[in-house]
């Protein structure tokens, strides 16, 4: 009897064990899942912070971005941009938020308008003037008497007479 | 169409020449700020002198007033720092003093020993409200007017030159109107 009721009392408590070890494993599945997606939605935001940052300016430091420089106000920026981040603004919300506050020399990618026009099509107006002044001279080329080149040809045919009287001397 | 192929070239060069030459003689530190013209960031921060009371930009409404950053770990603060307290004791305008980033005790040490210019300073411990002015180093001054609006930056330590052409002519010019 006593023998019975130990074995019972020993066959529940392994059972006992075995339910509380299934809740352990249960519990411990849902810790590291969700400890999963949170690290994934980390890594998922890193790499947008990483990317923002990227094209930020330290405003200490001028030559680095927001991603390198170690000075102490881009760790600040970095910490404020992570917050804003979080708070589920969008990469444009955070630049504007910048811009605000250091103006457009904190974007390495200055906006497109008017006292940046020069900036954006200036290169693009010279390459268009070196084009037309290069055809210009080429249809002059093409225009004048005696071949293609014909500086070159009167060039050679001065160096020839001095190497021929050179020759001859 | 011939004295073009001289004069052209020339002029280009002379406008690049004019541009380098400006250029030498501006500072690549000094990024113009976005918030001249704009109203001065709300803040409220605890004082230095008296923790438990705040300052608020309400409280600086109706007179025009000088916002200095500056704090104890900053070198060329101590630049600066005679002329502030020759403009104090002049008492033409009220400079509140903005302790950026400092522990409350140094900053308190550092002003025993060098001379409190401050009508009051508060303390930005983490540099939040220094970020809400686009301060990117220490010292910087802001002129702000009557109805809290910015109206002039200083970047960099305040010279008795910048004292005296630009910020007392303009601090007076704020407080006529």
């Amino acid at each position: 009897m006593r023998e019975v009721s130990d074995t019972t009392r020993l066959h529940l408590r392994r059972r006992g064990l075995h339910l509380r070890h299934w809740g352990a494993s249960l519990l411990l599945a849902v810790v590291l899942g969700t400890a999963a997606v949170a690290a994934r939605g980390d890594l998922a935001l890193d790499a947008r912070l990483k990317a923002l940052e990227n094209e930020l300016r330290c405003l200490v430091c001028q030559n680095q971005t927001l991603a390198e420089s170690n000075a102490p106000l881009a760790e600040d920026l970095r910490k404020e941009v992570r917050e804003l981040a979080v708070a589920g603004k969008s990469d444009d919300d955070i630049r504007a938020y910048l811009v605000a506050r250091y103006g457009d020399f904190v974007l390495y990618k200055p906006p497109v308008k008017a006292t940046t026009y020069a900036l954006w099509f200036g290169p693009f107006v010279l390459l268009a003037a070196g084009i037309f002044v290069w055809i210009a001279v080429l249809r002059r080329r093409a225009r004048m008497p005696g071949g293609e080149t014909p500086d070159d040809t009167s060039d050679d045919g001065a160096a020839a007479s001095r190497a021929r009287a050179l020759l001859g001397d | 169409m011939k004295w073009l192929r001289w004069s052209l070239p020339l002029a280009i060069f002379l406008v690049v020449l004019g541009f380098l030459f400006v250029g030498l003689f501006r500072d690549p530190r000094e990024v113009p700020s976005p918030l001249i013209g704009k109203p001065a960031p709300a803040f409220s921060l605890a004082q230095l002198h008296r923790p438990e009371q705040t300052l608020t930009t309400q409280d600086m409404r109706g007179q025009v007033w000088l916002l200095n950053v500056w704090a104890s770990w900053c070198v060329s603060c101590r630049v600066e720092h005679p002329l502030l307290v020759e403009l104090a004791k002049a008492n033409v305008v009220p400079v509140i003093g903005l302790a950026y980033k400092d522990k409350p005790e140094d900053g308190l040490a550092w002003l025993a020993a060098n001379g409190d210019p401050y009508r009051l300073s508060i303390v930005d411990r983490d540099g939040r409200v220094g970020i809400d002015f686009g301060v990117y180093g220490v010292p910087e001054t802001f002129v702000i007017d009557k109805g809290g609006v910015i109206r002039y930056k200083q970047i960099g330590p305040l010279t008795a030159d910048a004292l005296r052409q630009t910020i007392l002519p303009l601090v007076r010019e704020l407080q006529k109107s």
